[in-house]
């Protein structure tokens, strides 16, 4: 397996399309062909070598993304994949990842817009922040995320009936508005808070938020699952009806997951109780906001 | 060959292919998840009849158990692969899902999968739903003490059943005393179980009846009252004969499971270990006693 680290020369204050950075498109190039390989700066085509100093490097050297071995299984073929290491302020670098089914990328600063969308597999770690749309519409592998993440976090681009459709969406830090619109499979987990209508047309899935629920949470929702395991800001939607107080068994099962990926489950959240409100009883009403109440 | 002075017999026991299934079970406490195990391994000691053999593996620690609960594992034998989902289905459906709080869990990397909560989940009503954790798919099924969690799928592998050995004892006292000594040592065994009640069969058979509508019949030659009216396999001095019976995931557990168990059985008052074969002509494994120790 071969490392690529790509270097940014000088900051860039365009947006830079960059759908061709992805361990796919870089397998079986030599460091010259992935330098030339296109991207466009504004409106401008350049190649990767026109912004990125290219070096290669062995696997060996490389100590960070290193996918856990209770993630492995979403990350698909990422220990056989290619990895490439990015260095600096990527926040107008869009689509990097884009589409990709294998490998790792790790980003080391914040990175711009579309990260890691359509993915299939793989992994992508940012040891920083993430603009809007990241994962969305993926359907597989895994994304850290150190930093916050943007608006749309795994949602369905406009238009598109059905957002993320697996895969896992790891943040280390907050989330903007819509994260999981539309989602149809899959998991997100945010540590920190999530912004207005999280879930919002959410069609299955499990969406997990350790801070403040936004407002409008699970607006339109068929089916799926939030979980709250922090507070909520406001009061739920009218449309979601409480049902009961209890322990789903299956909770128990995903939050020792979850743990075993690092995430801050505590064994008062394994042990606890929930109240389950079902809903958005506009639409099919499937859905459930699972808030965490007390231990047991 | 002697173990303690008894004498281990020169002979074999035939054992056969079978398909198995592990399940693990848990529940709020280490006492409903027994109940749960011991409902659904339960009218499962000879497969002929019961359409299948099923015992408890071991108690399952909360620290390893997917929900963090206390657990039990089973394992589930059929002759073959047919047979097993109905059979899940069944135990799964009626003796696991209906006890409270329970959950239920693969337990086996299978050759092949069976869906079991892919299709219990029906029971729903239209309200059940799936979750994917870690790769495995499970079910929320609702019931009216709050949620059942069944998996989607369990495996099924190929596996051996019918591996034995019979305990010739003095006495009724001595030779249960032998079996359960057996029985509670073989527990250590993983991947193996025990069918019968308490793991020991005190009612072994042959396979011929002087009925026709009968296939199986009492096992004549190690019958202690039949001793001079048929031709008789015990020695003098043999006054109760017990069998325990091993199925297992794959031969290596149950040569282990018979050696343990010989092992612990061979103490006063017992006079001979054999074991039950059918001359070699209808098993497929053969496990000789006297090998079991070289």
């Amino acid at each position: 397996m071969r490392s690529t680290t790509l270097r940014l020369r000088d900051s860039v204050t365009l947006p830079v399309e960059a759908e061709s950075i992805s361990p796919d498109r870089f397998a079986g190039l030599s460091q010259e062909e992935v330098a030339a390989l296109p991207l466009l700066y504004g409106r401008r085509p350049v190649t990767v070598g026109d912004l990125f100093v290219v070096e290669g490097a062995d696997v060996a050297d490389i100590q960070v993304g290193r996918t856990s071995e209770s993630a492995s299984h979403l990350v698909g073929r990422a220990s056989d994949g290619e990895e490439i290491l990015l260095e600096g302020d990527l926040s107008h670098v869009k689509r990097i990842g884009q589409g990709m089914a294998s490998g790792r990328i790790t980003i080391r600063g914040n990175v711009g817009m579309h990260l890691g969308a359509e993915m299939s597999g793989g992994e992508i770690v940012v040891h920083g922040n993430a603009a809007a749309w990241m994962g969305a519409h993926m359907s597989g592998g895994v994304i850290r995320v150190r930093g916050d993440v943007g608006p749309m976090a795994g949602a369905a681009y406009p238009g598109e009936k059905r957002g993320m459709r697996g895969g896992s969406i790891l943040v280390e830090g907050s989330a903007g508005p819509r994260v999981g619109e539309r989602m149809r499979r899959g998991l997100i987990a945010v540590q920190g808070d999530v912004g207005e209508f999280s879930g919002v047309r959410m069609i299955a899935g499990s969406l997990f938020v350790f801070g403040t629920l936004g407002p409008r949470a699970g607006a339109g929702m068929k089916r799926g699952t939030i979980v709250a395991l922090g507070s909520i800001e406001g009061d739920l939607l009218p449309v979601f009806h409480y049902a009961c107080s209890y322990q789903p068994a299956f909770l128990r099962t995903y939050l020792r997951h979850l743990r075993g990926w690092g995430l801050p489950v505590t064994s008062d959240h394994v042990e606890g109780v929930f109240r389950r409100y079902v809903g958005d009883i506009t639409t099919l009403g499937k859905g459930e906001i699972l808030v965490y109440d007390r231990r047991q | 060959m002697h173990i303690n002075g008894v004498e281990i017999e020169d002979t074999f026991a035939e054992a056969f292919k079978m398909r198995a299934a592990r399940l693990l079970i848990t529940a709020i406490n280490p006492q409903w998840a027994m109940t749960a195990a011991q409902v659904s391994t339960g009218f499962a000691t000879s497969v002929i009849a019961c359409g299948c053999e099923a015992g408890i593996e071991g108690v399952v620690p909360s620290d390893v158990t997917p929900d963090g609960r206390p657990g039990v594992s089973i394992l589930i034998f059929t002759m073959g692969p047919k047979g097993m989902k109905d059979q899940l289905m069944r135990r799964v459906g009626q003796c696991i899902m209906t006890c409270p709080t329970t959950a239920c869990f693969n337990g086996l990397e299978g050759e092949e999968w069976l869906k079991i909560g892919g299709t219990l989940r029906y029971f729903g009503d239209g309200f059940q739903a799936s979750k994917l954790v870690g790769g495995r798919r499970f079910w929320r099924i609702p019931v009216m003490q709050g949620e059942f969690l069944v998996e989607e799928q369990f495996g099924m592998k190929k596996a051996v059943g019918g591996g034995n050995f019979l305990i010739l004892g003095e006495s009724v006292e001595a030779t249960l005393g032998a079996a359960e000594r057996a029985v509670e040592a073989m527990h250590a065994v993983e991947g193996v179980v025990m069918p019968f009640p308490g793991g020991i069969v005190r009612s072994g058979s042959k396979t011929s009846s002087q009925y026709k509508f009968l296939h199986a019949s009492t096992n004549t030659a190690y019958c202690p009252s039949l001793r001079r009216q048929t031709d008789s396999a015990l020695p003098e001095g043999v006054n109760s004969v017990l069998e325990i019976v091993i199925d297992g995931l794959d031969e290596d557990a149950v040569r282990e499971a018979t050696r343990v168990g010989v092992d612990a059985a061979c103490r006063p008052g017992i006079v001979r270990i054999s074991a039950g074969n059918y001359g070699g002509t209808l098993g497929q494994y053969q496990i000789h006693l006297q090998e079991l120790w070289k």
